[in-house]
């Protein structure tokens, strides 16, 4: 079998955002939920959250490419 | 183009980076006129005309064409600048937000319109260039509102002492200075060229084992690859229109950042 171990760093790199994410809409989802009138300043907080913690996935997907 | 044509001789080739480098005019080399190139230029011109056709004749009670321009238009500038910017001096951005987030949308469409089919946000040239623009326009803001000292003592976060101040200060330096502008063009980048690869994959895969493989066991399994191939897409809408807006959002609150008054 052969393949790439960069694409396996891939793979390890999305499992922290991937959880983060998760993380940031379930709040997201819970302070709409809670109080649908802040909804555009939750959107606005929630979209930071996820650009910021989805980061690392993407440093993950494009070091897969740099180092093959 | 490479793993279709390779496919026949010796087992599946999987499609890779290089099949998103497609020279169409001149020269293989850094000059050359690629399809993606070619794609950017089509995206402008069209937009060019589709704006100027829907705003040429205007009315009160506005027809279909009117109508979708003026409800993207208001979803940029109400739910992206005038929210995030706050409603005192977001005019000014709306011009800029406006341009980015149909210069994306249409060129990240353009991945699965059929004639065209290349997202040329899969090179990274190109989402690097208009990250370029947010990245130093929202430093030009934030140091001609406090000058050049007074800006980089605002990076710092308020009501920290100066011990943990020399911890975070460096990482809100590479913060602003590295992090921002990387992970605003890789974001763009790299969701439309997993995308594309994506749909590359189970297609050419397809394709080989319905064509080449060979037994009845494999043609279903490249009909089910197929199948795929066409729920990705309608993922692949989805994910384009939800860039373009992540990419507009984002810049928006850099540029936020820049003229706030508090930190």
């Amino acid at each position: 079998m052969e393949g790439n171990i960069a694409i396996l760093g891939y793979g390890l790199s999305a499992i922290g955002p991937g959880i983060g994410v998760g993380l940031v809409f379930a709040a997201y989802i819970n302070g709409v939920a809670r109080q649908p009138e802040a909804k555009g300043t939750l959107q606005t907080i929630a979209f930071l959250g996820f650009a910021l913690t989805e980061a690392l996935a993407i440093f993950g997907l494009a070091l897969a490419f740099v180092f093959r | 183009m490479r793993a279709q044509s390779a496919a026949g001789s010796d087992g599946f080739v999987a499609p890779d980076v290089s099949d998103f480098w497609q020279p169409l005019f001149g020269t293989d080399g850094p000059f050359a006129v690629t399809r993606a190139s070619v794609v950017l230029v089509l995206s402008v011109v069209g937009i060019c005309w589709l704006l100027l056709a829907a705003t040429r004749k205007l009315s009160l009670v506005p027809g279909r064409t009117q109508l979708v321009t003026e409800s993207v238009y208001g979803l940029v500038r109400n739910s992206v600048a005038r929210d995030v910017i706050g409603s005192k001096d977001f005019l000014r951005f709306v011009p800029l937000l406006f341009s980015m987030f149909i210069l994306i949308l249409v060129n990240n469409l353009f991945g699965v319109v059929p004639p065209i089919q290349f997202p040329t946000m899969s090179r990274v040239a190109m989402p690097a260039a208009l990250t370029l623009v947010v990245f130093v326009l929202y430093h030009y803001l934030g140091i001609r509102k406090r000058g050049v000292v007074g800006y980089f003592k605002s990076l710092m976060p308020p009501g920290i002492g100066i011990g943990l101040g020399l911890l975070i200060y460096p990482l809100e330096l590479i913060t602003y200075f590295f992090t921002r502008p990387v992970t605003l063009a890789l974001r763009l980048f790299g969701n439309m060229f997993a995308g594309h690869l994506l749909l590359l994959l189970f297609i050419t895969g397809g394709e080989y084992l319905v064509f080449e493989a060979g037994g009845a066991g494999m043609m279903v399994a490249g009909g089910v690859s197929w199948f795929m191939a066409f729920v990705m897409t309608v993922f692949e809408i989805l994910v384009e229109f939800l860039q373009a807006y992540i990419f507009t959002l984002l810049a928006a609150l850099y540029l936020a950042g820049a003229v706030a008054d508090e930190h």
